[in-house]
């Protein structure tokens, strides 16, 4: 893996909404979706991005791919800073990240045939028309699963797993070289979740493709990513390989979310002790002073209220934003 | 241990447009005092209508409840609350059967702020004072793990979070000490520390009230650590009811041997390949007169295309409709 | 698990392998039409009030405005004294009342049809601008609308005719520009929504540019919703129109209208009815005709609503 050349850097990438209020529509306030985030992937890597609904995850991949503008940072795509791209410059970068979406439901336009659907970014690109198009939609079908003839059908007629691959063929049309998963499978069924995992998987190795993937459901993220990050209230708490993360998480949080995922296996789900976060998330308007967490933290000291823990580098490619994060364990929850 | 619910032969049809859809088709089974029974099935399966249908919240027209009936035991003594009239159902539902559905805002009242909603189901099924019913109120609100319950009484549903809601429904769904709590999804549309959370909770009333439950849900990982008995649904049918350890070391049915495949395992260190159930869900609107499964199985043969598979017991509790044996790699012997 | 290496077999779903035909597109449209029964009714209905003002002049069998005293005040056929000369009977200058409801619906179909383009347009100029822009002026545009809309409506309507005096381009205006806040909103939201869409973001990631986008993304899924709305809204000011008339604010007296009928038959609700019971009648009908018609545009316009099979 540390072979692979990088694909995607990120640096301290921040994304606030303006929040309006009173009769004049000024400005009182702002949503820190992203509050300065950083990492890279590497080709043909998987990145996961885990948290709570509302921690920034789908914002931290849609500023990536330039579907919102960062309020500040950087987002490096192949050595060049993409957040300066505007007009012509950008439209021709597009191609080459793509993104699917959290719901099958509402990403493909009601009134627009499969085949328009899959084949809409080529002929956007100019790249193919006619005769040729054809051919290469009823590839792309082929594809991800589905029957050729399903071209001239409409999205409703499709179930929610058919929908997702129909989405992933139209990321798929024009040979990207990254694509931001966006909860792709949280809408699904657990049996057709699998089905769409395996296929984005089998594409991979495939295309050497590179993925970001966001999820809430940590036990998909794991088996699907080769390192993840945990996000919380627009920040990154905890990145590292996929098997550390699970077997040895450094920061709180994370053992907490690890604490929350059900295991399929009733003698090991008796036996175990789980460590509960209670309460919610707070407000991304209005985050917590110092480490965004301490409000439910069980480690809590009293720096933690004022000082903002740094992402620092505890082991080897193993980062962790906790004052308590060290490598004599001093950050693990009791249980 | 004694059985508060049986149901028989239970069978729903909605008379839609389209075509009849055959939503349950002769589902048995029982319910025991304070266990936890966990349906499990795609969407689409029949496990919503199913628990519907015993209750009376099918919508009719379209729908219709063909047959079947379902024993209720309670202190008044054996009723099947297939026959029960309306009014009936009513005194049932929230009294002595309690609901939390996936979705909690909508089933609260948006425009009641969260006390006055748990107080009117106290009142309407209860025989106490207003200043009674408040008291019990605030007490429950504080069982459900909710904070500052006197504060909240006051709160409208907008103002809390979806599992704070979702407490909310859940204090409901108690509030007449139910012998019986459905809960159809109730975490699908939370976040896992949510689900968490709300399991947690749920463990912890049953065991201090001692009511059995039903919980219906797409996902086996979460039933792991939460049900009793585990009864799989597909195409309105059962496909397999087992004891929950039963059912994850020795599936029998491979509808449920697909479901537990795609499950990633977080307790083993290589990420294997997730084993998929191929195909989409049987079109409920032809009734089959073979195993509904056969169109997506793996193990299917020529049997399993001519007849439709019974459910059979394999063990003293557990019970399988399919015509192939896992154990020994070929057709099931009569 | 001992069944790890196992891959369940994938058969393409034989029912969705069919291809379609024209001939099924056309059985599934009258599938459609008959399912809904109310909707066909709300056609039929729509469809004979336009009819009637188009074609005034060759279907009315008499001048609307031709009297006749020595037979007025007489009653409809089926009322004693009524006959088949005049069906519906005449008022109390012996005019033809059938002749004038037929008259009376260009007014009506005039008002409504002109009324709502207007009001659809400026509306939708405005919610589109507020929708696409966002932002402070969205919340400016948006706050002033909703501040018009919490005006009592009729009031308001009865105010400005009041002042403005009994013209049928002044109903008209009036109507267009008091029910455009109705089509801005309507129009922001769905923008709004649309913008937010996934299919516009992923046409942005396929490198569309924004005029593409309008064409092809917003503008078809926002048609549907706005035609539905203007069914509800024509309906609407056909009502208000008539209700307009009765106060003697709408068009003047002169001109046969629904609502000038009802005003003129005020006096003889004890003696003959039926000179304020026809247009009354007449008005029912049209709405009644176009709020089924509104109600089946919105399903039959809604591409999610319209599967065949699930
Ligand atoms: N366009 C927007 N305008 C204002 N606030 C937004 C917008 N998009 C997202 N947010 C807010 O930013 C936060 C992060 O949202 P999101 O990135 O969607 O979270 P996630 O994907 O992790 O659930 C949320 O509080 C959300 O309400
Ligand atoms: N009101 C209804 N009208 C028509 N069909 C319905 C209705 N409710 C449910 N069905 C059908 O019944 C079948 C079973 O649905 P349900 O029990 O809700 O499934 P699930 O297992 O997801 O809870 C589905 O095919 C569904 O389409
Ligand atoms: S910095 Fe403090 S509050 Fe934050 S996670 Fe670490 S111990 Fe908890
Ligand atoms: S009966 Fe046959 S088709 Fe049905 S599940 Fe068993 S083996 Fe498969
Ligand atoms: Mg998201
Ligand atoms: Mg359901």
């Amino acid at each position: 893996m540390n072979e692979r050349s990088e694909l995607l850097r990120v640096e301290d990438l921040k994304v606030h909404f303006p929040i309006y209020g009173g009769v004049l529509g000024r400005k009182v306030g702002a949503v820190k979706a992203v509050d300065g985030v950083s990492f890279t992937i590497r080709t043909g890597e998987t990145l996961g991005l885990v948290g709570e609904s509302g921690c920034g995850k789908s914002t931290t991949g849609r500023a990536i791919i330039q579907l919102q503008r960062a309020t500040a940072g950087r987002v490096f795509f192949d050595g060049t800073d993409i957040t300066t791209l505007r007009g012509k410059a950008l439209r021709r970068l597009r191609p080459k990240m793509q993104m699917i979406f959290q719901d099958p439901y509402a990403t493909l336009n009601p009134r627009h045939s499969v085949g328009k659907i899959v084949g809409e970014p080529l002929k956007l690109q100019g790249l193919m028309r006619g005769k040729e198009l054809e051919e290469r939609v009823a590839e792309l079908l082929k594809m991800v699963g589905l029957n050729p003839a399903f071209a001239r059908r409409y999205p409703h007629e499709f179930s929610g797993g058919q929908r997702q691959r129909i989405g992933i063929a139209r990321a798929l049309s024009v040979n990207p070289k990254f694509i931001v998963c966006d909860e792709p499978i949280s809408a699904l069924d657990v049996s057709i979740q699998a089905q769409v995992v395996n296929l984005l998987q089998d594409l991979q190795e495939q295309f050497n493709l590179t993925y970001l993937f966001i999820a809430h459901d940590l036990s998909m993220v794991k088996h699907i990513s080769h390192r993840i990050a945990v996000m919380y209230l627009g920040k990154i708490m905890e990145l590292t390989d996929r098997n550390t993360l699970f077997e040895d998480p450094l920061h709180p949080y994370t053992q907490a979310l690890n604490s929350a995922v059900p295991t399929p296996n009733p003698a090991l789900e008796r036996k175990r002790k789980r460590f509960i976060l209670t309460g919610d998330p707070p407000s991304p308007a209005n985050p917590p002073s110092g480490c965004v967490f301490h409000t439910r933290c069980p480690l809590v000291i009293d720096e933690c209220r004022t000082q903002i823990p740094e992402l620092r580098e505890i082991f080897p490619g193993h980062f962790a934003a906790c004052h308590l994060a060290d490598s004599k364990g001093s950050s693990k929850i009791a249980l | 241990m004694d059985r508060i619910l049986e149901v028989r032969n239970l069978v729903t049809r909605f008379y839609t447009l389209d075509g009849v859809v055959h939503a349950v088709n002769g589902v048995s089974f029982d319910l025991r005092r304070g266990e936890t029974l966990a349906i499990v099935g795609e969407s689409g399966s029949g496990k919503s209508v199913t628990v519907l249908s015993l209750v009376g919240l099918i919508p009719k027209p379209p729908g219709k409840v063909e047959q079947g009936a379902a024993y209720f035991r309670t202190e008044q003594g054996r009723i099947d609350l297939l026959q029960l009239s309306e009014e009936e159902l009513r005194e049932v539902r929230g009294g002595q059967i309690g609901f939390v559905f996936q979705d909690p805002l909508s089933s609260l009242n948006p425009i009641l702020t969260i006390g006055e909603q748990i107080k009117e189901t106290l009142t309407r099924h209860l025989n106490i004072t207003g200043e009674e019913a408040k008291a019990r109120t605030i007490d429950l609100l504080a069982e459900v793990g909710i904070p500052d319950p006197e504060l909240r009484y006051k709160a409208y549903p907008f103002q809390l979070s979806g599992g704070m809601r979702q407490r909310v429904v859940i204090a409901i769904a108690i509030a007449c000490r139910p012998q019986i709590v459905i809960a159809d999804e109730p975490t699908t549309a939370l976040d896992v520390t949510v689900q968490a959370q709300i399991i947690d909770l749920f463990n912890h009333l049953q065991q201090t009230l001692n009511m059995a439950m039903i919980w219906i849900t797409h996902d086996l990982g979460v039933v792991a650590g939460l049900a009793d008995r585990v009864m799989v649904m597909y195409g309105g049918r059962i496909a397999e009811v087992a004891p929950v350890d039963d059912l994850y070391e020795r599936p029998a049915h491979p509808y449920t041997v697909g479901l537990l495949g795609a499950l990633p395992r977080l307790d083993s260190k290589e990420s294997k390949r997730l084993v998929s159930i191929e195909g989409t869900p049987p079109d409920l609107l032809i009734p089959p007169r073979h195993c509904p499964f056969a169109r997506r199985c793996r193990f299917a043969f020529e049997r399993c295309w001519r007849e439709m598979p019974e459910l059979t017991p394999l063990g003293p509790e557990h019970r399988v409709a399919c015509f192939y044996d896992m154990e020994r790699g070929g057709p099931r012997n009569e | 698990m001992a069944f790890d290496n196992l891959n369940f077999s994938h058969e393409p779903d034989s029912l969705l392998d069919k291809e379609r035909t024209w001939g099924d597109r056309v059985r599934y449209l009258a599938r459609l039409l008959w399912r809904d029964r109310s909707g066909v009714i709300g056609v039929v209905i729509f469809l004979s009030v336009v009819a009637a003002a188009l074609f005034a002049p060759w279907i009315a069998p008499y001048d609307p405005l031709a009297q006749d005293l020595r037979n007025s005040k007489q009653p409809p056929v089926w009322q004693e004294g009524g006959a088949w000369d005049h069906p519906l009977g005449t008022d109390n200058l012996g005019r033809d009342i059938l002749s004038r409801i037929i008259y009376g619906a260009r007014v009506s179909i005039t008002v409504g049809f002109f009324g709502v383009i207007i009001a659809a347009s400026l509306g939708m100029i405005i919610g589109s601008i507020a929708g696409y822009l966002g932002g402070r002026v969205d919340s400016v545009v948006m706050g002033f609308i909703n501040l018009l809309l919490s005006l009592p409506y009729l009031l308001f309507v009865v105010f400005i005719a009041a002042v403005l005096g009994r013209s049928l381009l002044n109903v008209i205006l009036i109507f267009g520009v008091t029910d455009s806040p109705i089509f801005a909103r309507v129009t922001r939201g769905e923008v709004l929504r649309i913008r937010r869409s996934g299919y516009v973001e992923s046409a942005i990631c396929a490198g569309a540019r924004w005029p593409y986008i309008i064409v092809d993304h917003i503008l078809p899924n926002l048609i549907g919703p706005l035609i539905t709305l203007a069914t509800f809204e024509m309906s609407a000011m056909i009502f208000y129109e008539a209700g307009l008339g009765f106060l003697g604010l709408s068009v003047p007296p002169s001109i046969p209208s629904w609502g000038n009928m009802l005003a003129a038959g005020r006096k003889y609700l004890t003696s003959a009815t039926w000179i304020a019971t026809m247009p009354g009648l007449a008005i029912m009908y049209t709405s009644l005709g176009m709020n089924l018609l509104g109600d089946w545009l919105r399903d039959v316009l809604d591409p999610r609503l319209r599967r065949s099979r699930r």
